[in-house]
């Protein structure tokens, strides 16, 4: 037996988030006296993949079939369902993406398996299984106990603070892992991939700068521009920004865009409405600055400054250049 | 072209959220419902698609009568008929396997819906659907066109955009900017109300998951204000007492 659990990579790498999955499947295996092995679908070298060892994971499967090259959810789905069988996995853990909501549904459905996404905690395990989750889009939580024999977890960023270079160093055990694939999971053809290959994902980054329409338009974005590049943060915008082109679709953080996690949120000219709150309620700090005293983003924020963003963002960004 | 739209029934996205019977169940009282915002994106994509193409558009809901205004307003948008599955669902395994039930009985070409609904955020039932039909499911979709059998779909990915072509059928998770939501119209109101509402009762489903108790997240502490005269001290306090730096 044992806890199964699926790293995305990135250029190579276990993303962090995967990471702290890897991390929290760990914790799982110890509670339910199994082993914790990972999955990594498409090309990496061993060496990135011997890391999850140090997370606590005592096996890699390795899938690197050229045709699961680019990430496709059907094919991927069909291998972490395969790989589960081979590993007597009845929990599998997956950090919250779209990728791993896709594959955990779709694996969900092949193993007949109950599923709960935006996991916030560790299982509560005494007779019966107890995950807590997010839900009303961070507004509330909801505890739910997962009957079914095999469970899918996918978990939400930093339930497990992990430090990337305070670990343990014990490699986990590489082998290669061959699915069968299925022809029905490539039907659908690649015609275009947009990727800025130089920016943060907002995803993943643990710092974020975000604008709003306070930032009066794209040509005065420089100085938060700025302030990311010195904390080596992503940018993200609000939804208003976004829809009038000051900013890529892609930026937008809210509740109808990105949901973000990030150790720190800082909002420039954003004023706070409720379905912006909902897509950052995550973050561990939230700065809110803007000119508005009653910008009712001050209620959520840990600190806050009343000003001109355009005199206050210079400053912070000489402040951030002497870290 | 035959097309189905599923709806969510979820608490308008400025409610107040708060918890009754001991915390086990949502308190509904004063909470104004809506469809949900992902949904309907979903719905409106559904609309220009059936208009285009000439086909017809199903509106499917799982849950109970007081949806009811949800489901005509997704007729006064322009749906043909509507299927309410009447049952309080416990989760997205037990919709899924409503949604795939309704759509084995009806061969539809498309499946649209929200990319997630904004009460449970699970964002897997499109996926769960796919599996149980045997067909391809793609979210969170941006832009949507058909031409003979096939899709053409841009979706976000992690930091940008991929466009896939892929065969019908299919379910889609839809977001923003698929289209514009709509709003219907007065004749859209009149006419909602004489297209037909078909109330199912749901197949069983074996219990995957359950909701045993909700809370809140602890309040929030003050916010600490900098004078924007020392904006600078901001970064050492992020650094020596927020430890995010």
């Amino acid at each position: 037996m044992s806890v199964l659990i699926y790293v995305e990579l990135d250029n190579g790498s276990i993303k962090k988030t995967s990471l702290e999955a890897v991390a929290y499947g760990a914790k799982v295996a110890e509670k339910t006296g199994d082993k914790a092995v990972v999955l990594a679908i498409g090309q990496a070298a061993s060496s990135a993949l011997e890391l999850a060892g140090n997370y606590g994971a005592s096996k890699v499967l390795h899938a690197s079939d050229e045709k699961l090259t680019h990430e496709n959810s059907l094919a991927y789905a069909d291998a972490l369902a395969q790989a589960a069988g081979q590993e007597s996995s009845k929990i599998i853990i997956l950090s919250k993406s779209g990728l791993g909501d896709a594959m955990a549904a779709r694996a969900a459905a092949k193993l007949k398996a109950g599923v709960v996404s935006g996991v916030t905690a560790l299982p509560e395990i005494n007779g019966s299984f107890t995950v807590t989750r997010g839900i009303f889009t961070g507004k509330a939580f909801a505890t739910t106990e997962m009957k079914s024999d095999v469970k899918i977890l996918v978990v939400k960023k930093n339930v497990i603070e992990i430090d990337e270079n305070d670990v343990a160093s014990a490699n986990a055990v590489v082998e290669p892992f061959t699915p069968q694939l299925r022809d029905a999971d490539f039907q659908a053809s690649v015609v275009n991939v947009e990727k800025a290959s130089s920016e943060l994902s907002l995803t993943e980054a643990q710092v974020i700068v975000s604008g709003g329409r306070g930032m009066k338009g794209p040509e005065h974005w420089q100085p938060l521009l700025d302030l990311a590049k010195a904390l080596g943060a992503a940018t993200g915008c609000s939804k208003p920004v976004s829809d009038l082109d000051w900013r890529p679709h892609h930026e937008h953080i809210g509740q109808t865009g990105i949901k973000v996690a990030p150790n720190l949120y800082i909002a420039c000219g954003i004023s706070g409405a409720i379905q912006h709150l909902a897509g950052v309620n995550g973050s561990k700090c939230i700065v809110v600055i803007n000119k508005d005293p009653e910008a009712p983003f001050f209620k959520a924020a840990d600190y806050g400054i009343i000003g001109d963003v355009f005199e206050i963002l210079p400053k912070l960004t000489e402040a951030a250049k002497k870290l | 072209m035959k097309i189905l739209v599923c709806i969510s029934n979820v608490p308008d996205t400025t409610a107040k959220i708060t918890f009754t019977d001991n915390d086990t169940r949502l308190n509904k009282n004063g909470v104004q419902y809506i469809i949900g915002p992902y949904d309907d994106y979903a719905l409106a994509r559904g609309v220009e698609l059936k208009e285009q193409s000439g086909g017809t558009l199903t509106v499917l809901h799982v849950g109970e009568a007081d949806a009811d205004p949800q489901i005509r307003k997704a007729l006064a948008i322009g749906a043909d008929d509507a299927i309410r599955v009447n049952a309080d669902p416990l989760d997205s395994y037990f919709v899924a396997v409503q949604i795939a039930h309704v759509a084995k009985q009806n061969n539809f070409d498309l499946i649209l819906m929200g990319r997630e609904s904004i009460d449970y955020n699970s964002g897997v039932v499109h996926g769960l659907v796919g599996e149980m039909l045997g067909i391809g499911s793609y979210s969170p979709v941006m832009k949507l066109d058909i031409e003979g059998g096939s899709a053409t779909i841009s979706r976000e990915i992690d930091g940008g955009k991929e466009i896939l072509k892929a065969p019908l059928p299919l379910v889609l998770g839809c977001q923003e900017p698929i289209a514009e939501w709509k709003i219907p119209n007065m004749r859209g109101i009149m006419t909602a109300r004489t297209k037909p509402l078909s109330v199912v009762e749901p197949v069983s489903v074996d219990e995957m998951t359950v909701p045993e108790k909700y809370f809140l997240p602890a309040p929030k502490g003050a916010c600490k204000m900098i004078p924007a005269s020392e904006a600078e001290t901001l970064i050492r306090l992020l650094q020596t007492e927020a430890k995010v730096l």
